[in-house]
């Protein structure tokens, strides 16, 4: 019983640790008031003021434009990577598709920005940030395919040769239907790590080119104003949206398996 | 002409020969069984059938023609797998239709053909269920039909019976000879389980390391195993070390050390002064009381040190007086009485001149 007690104080703690700061975001962003201090009553000026933001909507338009972008086509190389890792026992290419994943944010963006700049002489801007964005997706994207094929019974495909189809009929007809719930899982979770992105975004982003994050921090440098609060609550609301998403598509990347 | 024709196939897996030049012809309409234990290389030959594994060495034929180079999805030969291998994602009546699908028969066709499979598995109210509503004999039914809707020249099955319970695993072995019987296509069939291959199969190969080690119908190759592996492998039996005192055309002499002589069917390969087994069935042998007079050839006598009452007959351990324990299988063939002799009870056990088999050690 008092074992019990103590469990849930824990839990609570910790959820309250991971949640709190959050529910004072949101809260804020509907407090009538243009300090984030005490509570004075409720509005929705904030949004409002938002959508009249020029620079910010531009801003946001970037990143919806680099994110669908960037996690369609890290889709497809993601996928066919998780297809070629599951197929054959390859050494490299799990390496080389995994280590951005595992990467410090901060040494990833280093050395993509030195990249674009000294070795390719790249002008930095939407297309670096694309870049960017597809090469840390993609690891994801083939970590969640792979997971997908590993659940299941390897002699479905051989049935399907069997049953007269060929490689690309059998590819069609039962491998891509079969995976595509971890694809569609990969493809969400790449949106939002993309749209989400500020660290390396932020080093090969160059100058004249915003993204939403990127907006955000320049705003926070002069205040911490109510309407990034509400900016913060939308971008919150999309992100638990995809995720939530993802975790319909391929629940056994979020269940421990029994 | 045989069907299907293995010549001198073998299969290497890194240093491990799976398959060792084994050559079978299989007979068109027949219901062929693949008989060993896990490891002997029956599913590599089956692979090699449906065209997953090439051999290294030798050549399959099909119909004459050789089959090396050919696609799986080109070979008139469908597989049943042991997990069934069903699409997940289609239902039963898609799974059956996806064959006919790919070699691209009009919708109608593919409609009737569906429903007719599905009538000869009795599963015509299950058509649109998907696989994981099916219990697992139905689940079979469905990988049955699909492997049999496009009319294969060849049926491979992998152990299909293995997941099912007992019960169930004998009502199928049951459907599978009819079913076979009813279409006609040729069955290779793999299993390990020496019983189900005795009930359905036309004829055996029994394959050890490698190697097909006797190829037979099943009758003769539980009656006349080949070698101590066959004679183990399949059915009970009752091995008796002995030397050949003498063989001649009437039959052989053998001398059990601490018994005595008994007689065997002849053997012309084998000279008087080998060393080797009698084996026996437990069947074969008749226990009655020590005191009455033998009426077979061969007679020891012994102590009955246990029982085992299995419902339709008994099994009674006999001590021999020289060590060797013998099973003896008699049947509780009319009812009240289904124990005949107590443990310690003195027995003896003979059997016909023509019931052993003689066989190396």
């Amino acid at each position: 019983m008092k074992r019990g007690f103590l469990l849930w104080c824990a839990a609570l703690a910790t959820y309250a640790f991971l949640y709190l700061p959050l529910a004072v975001v949101v809260l804020f962003s509907f407090n009538d008031s243009e300090l984030n201090a005490a509570w004075v009553g409720f509005t929705t000026h904030w949004y409002s003021r938002l959508l009249a933001d020029e620079v910010l909507l531009q801003a946001a338009g970037n990143s919806l434009l680099i994110a669908l972008v960037s996690s369609s086509i890290a889709t497809v190389l993601g996928t066919m990577a998780g297809i070629a890792m599951h197929r054959w026992r390859l050494r490299l290419l799990p390496f080389l598709v995994l280590t951005p994943v595992a990467m410090p944010e901060i040494l990833l963006g280093v050395s993509l920005l030195l990249f674009f700049r000294q070795v390719l002489d790249l002008t930095l801007g939407l297309f670096s940030i694309l870049v960017a964005h597809i090469t840390f997706s993609i690891g994801f994207v083939a970590i969640i395919v792979r997971a997908r094929l590993a659940g299941m019974d390897e002699s479905i495909f051989e049935a399907a040769r069997d049953l007269g189809a060929s490689p690309w009929r059998t590819f069609t007809r039962i491998t891509l239907p079969l995976i595509l719930p971890g694809i569609v899982a990969g493809y969400l979770m790449a949106f939002t790590l993309s749209i989400d992105d500020f660290v390396i975004t932020f080093f090969v982003a160059g100058v004249g080119m915003s993204t939403l994050p990127l907006q955000i921090y320049s705003m926070i440098k002069v205040a911490v104003t109510p309407e990034i609060n509400a900016i913060s609550t939308l971008l919150m609301g999309l992100t638990l949206t995809l995720i939530g998403l993802a975790s319909r598509f391929a629940p056994e990347l979020w269940r421990s398996k029994s | 002409m045989a069907l299907l024709e293995l010549r001198n196939i073998t299969k290497r897996f890194g240093r491990l020969e799976a398959v060792k030049e084994v050559s079978l012809a299989i007979e068109a309409g027949e219901f062929f069984t693949l008989l060993g234990p896990s490891g002997c290389g029956k599913t590599t030959i089956l692979r090699m059938i449906a065209g997953f594994d090439a051999p290294d060495e030798g050549e399959l034929f099909l119909d004459g023609k050789p089959l090396s180079g050919i696609a799986p999805e080109k070979r008139p030969v469908h597989t049943v797998f042991q997990s069934y291998a069903l699409f997940p994602h289609l239902t039963v009546a898609g799974n059956i239709a996806f064959p006919l699908e790919m070699i691209g028969r009009p919708a109608d066709e593919i409609l009737q053909r569906v429903r007719e499979t599905l009538e000869l598995v009795h599963l015509e109210d299950k058509g649109s269920a998907f696989p994981h509503e099916l219990s697992g004999g139905q689940k079979q039914r469905v990988a049955l039909a699909r492997g049999l809707v496009n009319k294969p020249r060849v049926l491979l099955l992998d152990e299909p019976l293995g997941a099912l319970d007992a019960k169930l695993r004998e009502r199928m072995q049951g459907e599978l000879v009819a079913l076979q019987r009813e279409v006609g296509v040729t069955f290779v069939f793999v299993t390990h389980a020496q019983q189900e291959a005795l009930a359905l199969s036309h004829r055996i190969a029994v394959m050890n390391a490698g190697r097909v080690e006797q190829l037979d119908v099943p009758e003769v190759l539980y009656s006349s195993p080949k070698n101590r592996f066959v004679a183990d492998f399949i059915g009970n039996i009752n091995v008796l070390n002995c030397l050949v005192a003498e063989s001649s055309p009437h039959g052989l002499r053998l001398n059990v050390e601490g018994l005595g002589e008994i007689a065997a069917p002849a053997h012309p390969e084998i000279a008087a002064g080998t060393h080797g087994v009698l084996a026996l069935r437990p069947e074969y042998l008749r226990v009655g009381p020590a005191t009455v007079q033998a009426s077979l050839k061969n007679r020891f006598l012994g102590t009955v040190s246990e029982y085992l009452f299995l419902g339709d007959e008994t099994v009674y351990k006999i001590l021999l007086d020289n060590g060797t324990v013998l099973e003896a299988l008699v049947a509780n063939a009319a009812p009240g009485r289904a124990r005949f002799h107590d443990i310690g009870e003195r027995v003896q056990v003979e059997w016909r001149h023509d019931a052993g088999v003689f066989l190396l050690a």
